[in-house]
């Protein structure tokens, strides 16, 4: 039980997918304009990341080695699609806000990464923590970059108006105002871990 | 199918919705290609090439498979499948007929592979040039056409950044943000 909290939480700060693994950061880019997109983003690719890593820990040991990529991408490929056809049924206005990020979930660095790195390699129940803790992580990355721009680039947080009076920065809300952000804050977390050593 | 609309598909895609600057597509590549001139372009002349025949076959399989048996919620699973065969197959055929070339391409092609610019482009031709599961007239013609340009869009983007980056290397970085966050932030 207790590596099954380990597994989780390393996820959230330690290996966090986005600011320390630098991994899928092409959706993170594309699609944190809003808070609402980033938290649909988050959800989505947690629940493609928890559903490839639960059947890839499963069938580990029938894929052969040497094809073992495109096996692992039809699993993921398969994930998404649900998510796809869910979130077109659930949620259209979402579907359509985060166009075709959906689809492209497949080529998520961070997906294919823990079922190469750790999946395929570790039983179901550390792969399902494992899973649970990179989607929290990468959701959490995603809400915190999201807020930032959505609040300096349109003055709002979640559809909400904070200040009133608050001229925003609409450079926050282009695709520059997006790499000015990541780039500030990766800058900001290897300053943290320069210091702690 | 109009010379109008081959125009619009060029500016949009080269300039206006460019996949690295706006659409944020293929960054992993970009970023770890773009350090040098010379690389940067054999990457960005693969890209185009594999986003071209990507294009063409991705139209073909949706046309004449997915549509026509009413399986396009198999989309996303069938075209990375056959983009990864296909790369496959280039690296394979490359390595076989040319062992120069194979060197100067060879260890990008499977990096293509996870590229998101190329699953990104076929996905962009079905939703543009598909109205309602049925094909726009030419939409084969206009779909390998946004695939080239994506390519295009891709290379000036290539080259831009290694351009910039190639005169960064002399400049003094504060420790924290070398490397890769300098790479984000020298693209504003």
């Amino acid at each position: 039980m207790k590596r099954f909290v380990q597994e989780f939480t390393k996820g959230i700060i330690k290996e966090n997918p986005t600011f320390v693994l630098v991994l899928g950061l092409c959706p993170t880019l594309a699609v944190s304009v809003s808070v609402i997109n980033g938290i649909g983003m988050g959800i989505a690719a947690s629940f493609v990341l928890l559903g490839s890593n639960i059947i890839i820990a499963l069938i580990k040991n029938f894929i052969p080695e040497r094809i073992r990529i495109p096996c692992y991408i039809v699993v993921i490929a398969t994930f998404v699609t649900i998510t796809e056809l869910m979130m077109k049924a659930y949620s259209p206005a979402l579907d359509r806000a985060l166009g075709i990020y959906v689809p492209l979930i497949v080529v998520n660095c961070i997906v294919l990464g823990r079922a190469e790195a750790y999946a395929s390699k570790h039983s179901v129940r550390y792969s399902l923590s494992d899973a649970l803790g990179m989607g929290v992580g990468f959701t959490l990355a995603l809400i915190l970059i999201s807020a930032i721009r959505e609040f300096l680039g349109s003055g709002k947080l979640l559809g909400q108006v904070i200040f009133k009076g608050f001229e925003p920065a609409s450079v926050f809300a282009m695709p520059s105002g997006a790499l000015l952000v990541i780039g500030l804050l990766l800058g900001f977390f290897n300053l943290i871990k320069m210091r702690k050593k | 199918m109009n010379i109008g609309q081959f125009l619009s598909i060029f500016i949009s895609a080269v300039f206006i919705y460019n996949v690295i600057l706006s659409r944020f597509l293929g960054l992993c590549s970009f970023i770890a290609i773009s350090k040098e001139t010379k690389p940067a372009l054999a990457m960005s002349l693969a890209v185009m090439f594999v986003t071209t025949m990507s294009s063409v076959i991705t139209w073909f399989i949706y046309r004449f498979l997915l549509v026509p048996f009413n399986l396009t919620y198999l989309r996303t699973i069938s075209f990375i499948l056959v983009i990864a065969a296909f790369v496959q197959f280039v690296e394979m055929v490359i390595r076989k007929i040319s062992p120069p070339m194979y060197r100067f391409f060879g260890i990008y092609l499977p990096l293509i592979t996870v590229n998101c610019a190329v699953l990104g482009v076929a996905v962009l031709n079905v939703d543009m040039f598909f109205v309602n599961g049925k094909a726009v007239a030419g939409s084969f013609w206009y779909s390998a056409f946004q695939g080239i340009c994506v390519g295009l869009g891709y290379t000036l983007a290539m080259l831009l950044m290694s351009g910039i980056r190639e005169r960064l290397e002399l400049c003094e970085v504060p420790e924290a943000v070398k490397d890769f966050p300098w790479a984000l932030l020298s693209r504003q």
